[in-house]
């Protein structure tokens, strides 16, 4: 059986084909690319195509839990109920808040929103998107009049330039990337422009790369409208038509950065490289500037996306084929919670609590018959007010759902202490553990994806629908009944009787036309969004609906791909807005040791919080643990070297971390992955070490431009220790540890300073002496398995600090030794020796979709598969992702550049 | 200086084709150099083989398994007399020599008929040792040496149900082994606290014993006998140790080392301390005669395993033909099949300090090995169980490679260890 759905990774919104096995009803028999979906075509990522392999019941969240017993759904709905009306009877409607999220589907969202803000009345409704969008929201609000994204993917390929700021497409919206490199290799004229701090894969794509200082995107685009003006390529038309504040932003701009010179010192880049990329920019009308948390997660970071407007506005690159600002979401659903009003400052619909005549429509729309909404009238506490009024007291109670704050938020360890003193957090969630559940009162199970019915809304404005295919797991409901019972036990029912999710999607649908009119302005009541065309959809209808971008009314009943084509903007006087920006410097600074500036992101195999990535074992493979990146010279200055282990720290907390060496950072600049938490390590939250700060615009979090000192470890051994399944591991001995979740085995990795007699040791924490062990005692080396009845239990090696990851085995090999009933006498010794014997080594990973390790790849290459293409003929890697393409490439390029080298003339 | 091991390099350790050469002794070496010279045209072609037992050489190794009954005599004989006809080599079997007259170059056997040579040679191989212990010379106490000595073992089973075997070598093991598989019951006594301690490291030993003991076999480690004893003053019956135990036993074997047969050359004034001294041309003090195998000694070294002695044949084969080799200690690897218990050892035994040593094993299955580096060369080793990355490890020691490229993974074996060194190379 097969069901269109679709992907629940990032912004792209791919459409997927689930392959469902009728007589399995806990996962996917498997899951591809749907060929007929206009995001993708048929292409899917690594994380996509490993979707199946995150199902399954094991972790999940089955019954709802009060104080850490299992209650029954009506006790937890009662409770729910009864303590949110007591504090809402007591402390007012605002002392209760919620945290929603980008993994929310529209239906849901659309109903936690209208609890909230109509029903409980509070105001006080963020969600994770905050972290990611808000910037870009506030940017485009601020030009266009709207929270609209101009452009479609289309664009992508239709454009002369495109021009990457921020974001790193190759690992995090790796399907673009392919579109993009499939559309280049259709049009050699076709250039890219990457602007990032870091050499990423993203980069081997690039006609041209500029590794600019971070926090400098201003001064570029600054620069940019300067040079613009300066060669007088400038649409003078649509600037004097179409477009306002023209002349006070160039003013800002040159008065920032009066030449190319001064951009050049201020972004840290050639001169040479810099007009470069403005010619190019000034010269072409079809440029598309492609952005994403580069630019959004910074204090000025509504600022930089004005800057990039500015410079399309300035050319009259917008509403065209092949041109425009884009910013690209990084979650599945952001944009449906933007279009239902999901966050604080927005009210419901795209209008927000100051669009005139807003509050009277919605409550209107929401009134029953025995119902009116108490709508708060303005906004609300975005996620870092929204901790201080937790800490102040304000808020009582806390309800989040589907995300995992005490992770993402910055400053994630006052967030821990802020949330331990609400009197009551109320978590909605998939998986059995998580950092946030361990701080709820009430805990929720709620379905996920594969089981979530509704909609979602890609970045490119394209609604699509993400079907149930599995029954939830135990007794998981969906977010928005649980929402709706939750409304009715508070006396609200009348307003949340739905019979089925199509019937919230209509109302959704419909409250998107109410009162919308295109031919009014937008203060009297037209608004860019709107899905009136899909009103009235039945069940089937509903359920058949086809992927298509909003607007989607009687004017453009099919949906509409591009928008300002008309060059008539969402403002009042219809004009876009140039604002006039200048750099501020961010805000964390470099404090007593705490100098190093600490970048953070996304990693090609995560997601997120890592609670359904991690259940994909073959996505631990590409990194494996929490790691650091940092050029060599800085790794020296800190004395750290590669593979070590090393902390980060400042005055709010620290984070430990593999070290990678690499001259793709800057010197003086570390990178680390946003995805590690305390259930895969040690101290390896990226955001405990981001400072509480955001834009004052769009209180997006500086997330960005960290400040941390490091320093290594003073462990002097490392440990890798496989246990079977449910086994704890004995991590109070270790200073350091990370968990890498295999097939039948769990991976801990550990380091510490007190060093044991290793024998001693697994009799004493283990619970068993080893069956087989291997000693090198001069070095430090130990290793040992334990058997039992012909059966792995666990297997450890142990090594000085520094030295185990390099020569550890093939853990794939490993791992399947634990799923054999009996091992062979023959692969005894060869699990000491921590590979098979009879294959070779294959090498970290390097093409997750295939499982292909590097050194079989040099191997390959050496052999004369001199391209990516026969590669992929030889040993399949890259050919279905294609996001390992940029590694493979260096790996040809390394080889041939080790072929180059002089070598000793040899006779014959 | 005039010593044995001086390289004397003269004209006469080269034979020439014409020279009548004796050989006293027939054993696997005798067996081994005649094969080598059969092959080669400058050869001796007058050649005489001695031999004493009545049967044409067997392969020793194999005595063992004609105990325990896995092979029979005929499946351990090395070549018939058809063989000698063949390559018209005369072979005089049941043949024992009593004395060397060198003054005529003459050899006396138990007929006093003198046979002349141009050129002897004393392969006569050693013998068991045995402990002038009182009651030694009681029925029912061998060594286990010939298949005379099978026989008689084998004979023990029609009269007793147990055995004792002095002496927890390879030899003792072998013999109690095969005596058990015939349904005795077997005590071994061995005086070092491990079995095997020439060749094996305690834990290696230790996992021996408790193999053996698995089987059936009763260990007395530590131990030495101090007596035999009789019922009927005739027969041995039993054997008392050293801590006052007494072992009842109507069989008793004594395998507790060996003795050079090297009386008949010192008789005949051969120079030599324990056995009879050679030359790097295994060449004796008497220029006319050579020695090799277990009968003689070289640089105080004097042989039982096959390695060296193989070593040996290579050289006198070639001297014989005329050529002008030279025999070398070398090291080497000792090779042990303990009834189905494979081992593997060579070099140091012991660590020096400053040594460094790598340990695997696996308890359940007996399998484990042990290392010793020295300056990342590898100088000794230890194979028990899985033995078939042994001639590897020797050929690492033997070249003094540095192991340090595959230093994490050498203890595991060959394949990952040569796929390491290759990557470093």
């Amino acid at each position: 059986m097969e069901t269109k759905t679709t992907c629940p990774y990032c912004g792209v919104g791919c459409g997927v084909v689930a392959q469902h096995d009728p007589r399995r009803c806990d996962t996917l028999a498997g899951v591809s690319g749907d060929s007929t979906h206009p995001a993708n075509e048929g292409r899917l990522c690594v994380k996509g195509s490993a979707l199946a392999q995150t199902l399954g019941h094991e972790g999940r969240l089955m019954h709802p839990r009060i104080d850490g017993c299992d209650v029954s759904w009506e006790t937890a709905l009662s409770e729910v109920a009864s303590r949110l009306a007591g504090i809402r009877k007591r402390h007012g409607g605002g002392a209760i808040a919620g945290y929603l999220s980008g993994q929310l589907l529209t239906e849901d969202y659309y109903i936690a929103n209208k609890f909230f803000k109509g029903f409980v009345g509070t105001p006080h409704v963020d969600t994770n998107s905050r972290l990611c969008m808000a910037s870009a929201v506030a940017g485009y609000k601020r030009a266009l009049g709207a929270d609209a994204v101009p452009c479609c993917y289309e664009d992508l390929e239709e454009a002369e330039l495109v021009v990457l700021t921020g974001s790193n497409l190759a690992w995090n919206h790796p399907v673009l990337y392919q579109r993009l490199r499939a559309a280049k290799r259709r049009n050699p004229l076709m250039q890219i422009v990457v602007i990032d701090p870091r050499v990423t894969d993203t980069c081997e794509l690039a006609d041209l790369y500029l590794q600019i200082a971070p926090g400098s995107d201003i001064a570029l685009f600054n620069g940019l409208l300067s040079y613009m003006a300066d060669k007088g390529r400038l649409d003078r038309n649509f600037i004097q038509h179409h477009a306002e504040g023209f002349d006070e932003a160039l003013a800002a701009a040159q008065q920032e950065v009066p030449d190319i010179e001064a951009v050049a010192e201020r972004c840290g880049v050639d001169a040479e490289r810099l007009e470069t990329f403005y010619y190019w920019f000034a010269t072409r009308l079809h440029v598309v500037t492609l952005y994403s948390q580069g630019i959004n997660q910074s204090s000025s970071g509504t600022d930089r996306v004005n800057a990039i407007i500015n410079c399309h506005l300035a050319g009259g690159s917008i509403g065209l084929p092949g041109a425009g600002p884009f910013s690209i979401t990084g979650q599945p659903n952001a944009m449906g919670g933007r279009e239902v009003g999901g966050l604080a400052n927005q009210l419901a619909a795209h209008m927000d609590y100051h669009t005139p005549g807003a509050l009277d429509r919605v409550t209107r729309f929401w009134t029953t018959p025995g119902l009116v909404p108490t709508l708060p009238d303005g906004p609300g506490h975005k996620a870092l007010a929204l901790i201080e009024a937790i800490e102040r007291g304000e808020i009582q109670a806390l309800w989040i759902m589907a995300t995992n704050p005490l992770v993402s938020l910055p400053d994630a360890n006052r967030v821990r202490a802020a949330i331990k003193r609400c009197p009551l957090v109320i978590v909605s969630d998939g998986v059995a553990r998580n950092d946030t559940l361990e701080y709820a009162d009430i805990v929720l199970p709620a379905s996920g994806w594969a089981e979530k019915d509704g909609t979602v809304t890609n970045s490119e404005r394209r609604i699509s629908r993400q079907r149930g295919i599995l029954p939830p797991p135990g007794e998981a409901r969906h977010d928005w009944w649980i929402l709706c019972e939750v409304a009715r036990r508070m006396g609200f029912g009348e307003a949340f009787n739905y019979r089925g999710v199509h019937e919230i999607f209509d109302e959704h649908a419909r409250l998107s036309g109410f009162e919308n009119d295109p031919q009014a302005t937008p203060e009297n009541g037209y608004r860019l969004f709107d899905i009136s065309g899909l009103a009235g959809l039945d069940r089937n209808a509903y359920d058949a609906l086809a992927p298509i971008q909003w607007p989607v009314n009687a004017g453009a009943p099919h949906g509409t791909a591009r928008l300002f084509n008309n060059a008539r903007f969402m403002t009042p006087n219809g004009r876009a807005r140039l604002i006039a920006v200048t750099s501020s410097p961010a805000i964390q600074q470099p404090s007593h040791e705490a100098r190093l500036m600490l970048n953070t992101g996304r990693i090609r195999d995560q997601w997120h919080t890592m609670t359904r990535t991690a259940r994909a074992s073959r996505l631990m493979h590409h990194r494996s643990e929490p790691f650091i990146e940092v050029h060599p010279a800085t790794a020296r200055a800190a004395g750290v070297t590669d593979g070590q282990v090393a902390r980060l720290h400042n005055a709010l907390g620290e984070y430990f971390g593999r070290v990678r060496v690499t001259t793709a950072q800057r010197p003086g600049e570390l990178f680390i992955p946003i995805h590690w938490n305390n259930q895969f390590a040690h101290q390896a939250r990226a955001s405990a070490l981001i400072k509480a700060v955001c834009d004052p615009v769009s209180g997006q979090p500086e997330s960005k431009q960290g400040r941390v000192a490091m320093s290594p470890i003073t462990a002097q051994w490392e440990a890798c220790l496989l246990l079977g399944r449910d086994a704890p591991a004995p991590l109070e001995e270790s200073d350091w540890w990370a968990r890498i979740p295999q097939v039948h085995c769990q991976r801990w990795q550990m380091a510490g300073e007190t060093s044991f007699d290793w024998q001693a040791w697994c009799e004493h924490t283990l619970g068993q002496a080893p069956t087989l062990w291997s000693e090198d005692g001069r070095r430090g080396h130990f290793r040992a398995a334990c058997l039992q009845g012909g059966r792995l239990r666990w297997w450890l090696a142990v090594a000085p600090a520094g030295t185990l990851n390099p020569m550890l085995g093939e853990i794939g090999w490993l791992d399947d030794c634990f799923a054999y009933e009996t091992l062979e006498s023959s692969q005894r010794r060869r699990l000491l020796a921590g590979r098979a014997a009879s294959s070779e080594d294959a090498g970290s990973t390097v093409c997750s979709c295939h499982q292909v390790g590097q050194k079989s790849i040099e191997r390959a290459i050496a052999n004369g598969c001199n391209s990516v293409e026969a590669l992929g003929e030889r040993l399949a890697c890259g050919t279905q992702c294609g996001s390992c393409i940029p590694e493979l490439k260096k790996l040809i390029a390394a080889q041939a550049e080790h072929r180059d080298e002089p070598v000793e003339q040899v006779s014959v | 200086m005039t010593t044995a091991t001086m390289n004397t390099d003269n004209a006469i350790a080269q034979a020439t084709p014409q020279e009548r050469v004796l050989i006293i002794g027939n054993g696997m070496a005798t067996q081994r150099l005649l094969e080598q010279l059969v092959s080669r045209d400058e050869r001796p072609q007058d050649i005489h083989v001695f031999g004493d037992e009545s049967t044409p050489a067997y392969n020793r190794i194999l005595l063992s398994s004609l105990l325990a009954g896995e092979v029979d005599e005929a499946a351990i004989r090395l070549h018939g007399c058809d063989w000698f006809e063949t390559h018209n080599i005369t072979l005089h079997c049941d043949r024992r020599i009593h004395a060397i007259d060198r003054a005529t170059q003459q050899i006396i056997d138990d007929q006093d008929t003198r046979h002349g040579y141009d050129r002897l040679i004393i392969a006569t191989g050693s013998r068991a040792r045995l402990f002038d212990l009182p009651g030694a010379e009681l029925r029912g106490i061998h060594g286990f040496r010939t298949t005379e000595d099978v026989a008689a073992l084998m004979a023990a089973e029609d009269y007793t149900r147990r055995a004792v075997v002095i002496g927890g070598g390879l030899l003792g093991l072998e013999a109690a082994e095969g005596l058990r598989k015939r349904g005795l019951e077997v005590t071994v006594v061995h005086r070092a606290a491990h079995l095997m301690n020439r060749q094996l490291d305690a834990r290696a030993a230790g996992l021996l014993a408790e193999a053996l003991e698995q089987r059936g076999l009763t260990l007395r480690l530590g131990r030495c006998p101090v007596a035999y004893d009789s019922a009927d003053g005739t027969h041995v019956a039993g054997v008392t140790l050293d801590d006052g135990e007494h072992l009842a036993a109507g069989l008793v074997v004594v395998a507790a080392g060996i003795v050079p047969n090297a009386e008949l050359g010192f008789e005949a004034g051969l120079a030599g301390d324990r056995a009879i001294r050679v030359d790097d041309t295994l060449t004796t003090s008497d220029e006319r005669i050579m020695a090799l195998g277990e009968c003689c000694e070289f640089e105080r070294t004097t042989f039982g395993l096959v390695d060296p002695i193989w070593a040996q044949v290579e050289v006198l084969a070639d001297r014989l033909c005329g050529g002008d080799r030279h025999y070398a200690l070398t090291p080497s690897a000792t090779r042990l099949k303990v009834s189905g218990i494979e081992l593997y050892a060579f070099g140091a035994l012991t660590p020096e300090p400053g040594d460094e040593v790598l340990q695997y094993l696996d308890a359940d299955h007996g399998d484990y090995r042990r290392l010793i580096l020295r300056n990342n060369r590898l100088v000794g080793a230890v194979l028990y169980g899985d033995t078939r990355d042994g001639p590897w490890y020797f050929r690492q020691s033997l070249d003094q490679n540095d192991l340090t490229p595959c230093r994490d993974t050498v203890l595991f074996g060959a394949m990952d260890a040569i796929q390491q060194l290759e990557e470093a190379a």
